[in-house]
């Protein structure tokens, strides 16, 4: 997988000839020295380089003896091992100092879609859940109940298939789909390139449903306005102690399938005292996008923060304007 | 696992820093990495040994410097050290305690020939 663009194996649904606008800069190990600015074919004919040095990660032997093993409580813990030492004392000369953020890159192409949102007045939610909580359901709703208020766009992340794109196009949205392939989440780079493809209304909503992990997307900014985690009531109420680096990130939980829960052994108050322990600012929402039960909330929730969003822009804009 | 992308961004930018600034080889990469950030140390070493492969990095050794997490704790008016990032205050026990560091990816420095 390219970090670059996520594009390695990931592919964006329908992109037969795919315009790839933005310079590829891949170092010697990978293409040899050159930096290319092209438009290609197939969107994945640039990826097999790539794939070499993914071949690397599985057969090789490896020591894997730095991690601390609990050894009363058969807890292995990564997390709690000594995780490495400065040992000072080398030759200060040869010694480059880099101080860049390991996430950076990322960064920067999440300030270019928030920059492109903000031009066309566009409100980004970012959808993070596990597997199965019911994220699509949730959008396929809002958006029939929403649409004739505001424009909507998706873009939907999974590794493979664009079954969840259809769903949604069947309401009328335009949708675009993402497969990441081995990919875990989505970058800010992907969204990108699905930003090419979808064109953004103005003044209106772009949903991002995101690869259904409760891990890894939480550290990738993809330009949202917000992270919003989806949790259900047939998951357990430790979750957000379980996963806390997803709740943290995230502005809004929405627990979803309300439906279930006289069938269900789920203590509602717990799971919001769990994530709010996570999080103090974090605002929690019961729902069932079944029954539709709590949505006008979230609705409510999402013209709120749309509106302060939009106001917000604006004084920036009229700041700028004055200087 | 998406600590793979992360040490495929760090192995990049090391390069992109070889062709500015005019090195071959790296000998030592050291990564400053906050206790509330978003990865693992060990996925990151793991990770690094197959990536680092046939490049400016090869045969590099990897150092993490680990930053305590910070934050503040409302009732006691301070900051403090945390451990995880819903724990509690290690002195009041309450759990009133914004995270306000600790959280930093970085690659720090290089050791070049």
């Amino acid at each position: 997988m390219c970090t670059v663009c996520g594009c390695g194996t990931s592919s964006v649904e329908g992109k037969e000839a795919h315009s790839h606008d933005h310079a590829h800069e891949h170092g010697p190990r990978e293409h040899g020295p050159h930096e290319h600015a092209h438009a290609h074919g197939a969107h994945e004919h640039h990826h097999h380089e790539h794939d070499r040095h993914h071949h690397d990660h599985h057969g090789h032997d490896h020591a894997h003896d730095a991690h601390a093993h609990g050894p009363a409580d058969s807890v292995i813990d990564f997390g709690a091992g000594p995780a490495g030492v400065h040992i000072a004392g080398m030759s200060q000369d040869r010694i480059i100092r880099i101080e860049r953020d390991i996430l950076g890159k990322n960064n920067d192409h999440a300030r270019e879609n928030r920059a492109h949102f903000a031009e066309s007045g566009t409100f980004a939610l970012n959808f993070v859940s596990s597997p199965g909580s019911g994220k699509t359901e949730l959008l396929v709703r809002t958006i029939r109940d929403m649409k004739d208020r505001l424009p909507i766009a998706v873009i939907e992340g999974d590794q493979q298939t664009s079954n969840d794109a259809e769903r949604i196009r069947a309401t009328g949205a335009p949708a675009i789909q993402l497969n990441t392939g081995k990919g875990c989440h989505l970058d800010a780079h992907m969204v990108g390139h699905a930003l090419e493809d979808l064109p953004l209304a103005p003044g209106g909503l772009l949903f991002i449903e995101n690869v259904g992990n409760l891990v890894c997307p939480a550290a990738f900014d993809l330009g949202e306005a917000h992270k919003v985690v989806v949790l259900s009531v047939t998951e357990g109420e430790d979750k957000p102690l379980k996963y806390p680096e997803m709740f943290a990130v995230s502005d809004l939980m929405l627990l979803n399938k309300s439906d279930l829960l006289p069938h269900v052994e789920f203590d509602v108050g717990r799971c919001l005292a769990n994530a709010l322990k996570v999080n103090p600012d974090l605002q929690t929402l019961v729902v069932s996008a079944r029954t539709g039960e709590g949505m006008p909330a979230f609705y409510a929730w999402i013209e709120a923060r749309a509106a302060r969003l939009a106001q917000r822009r604006n004084e920036t804009a009229a700041t700028a304007a004055t200087r | 696992m998406h600590e793979l992308a992360l040490t495929e961004s760090i192995v990049e930018m090391i390069e992109e820093e070889s062709r500015s600034r005019g090195f071959a080889h790296v000998r030592v990469v050291r990564l400053e990495i906050g206790a509330l950030s978003h990865v693992e140390p060990e996925a990151i070493r793991f990770c690094f040994e197959a990536v680092a492969r046939g490049g400016v990095t090869d045969g590099a050794r990897l150092e993490i410097i680990t930053t305590p997490g910070e934050g503040w704790c409302l009732d006691c008016g301070k900051t403090v050290v945390v451990t995880e990032r819903f724990g509690p205050c290690p002195d009041c026990g309450g759990y009133h305690v914004q995270v306000t560091g600790g959280e930093d990816m970085r690659v720090k420095e290089l050791e070049v020939d």
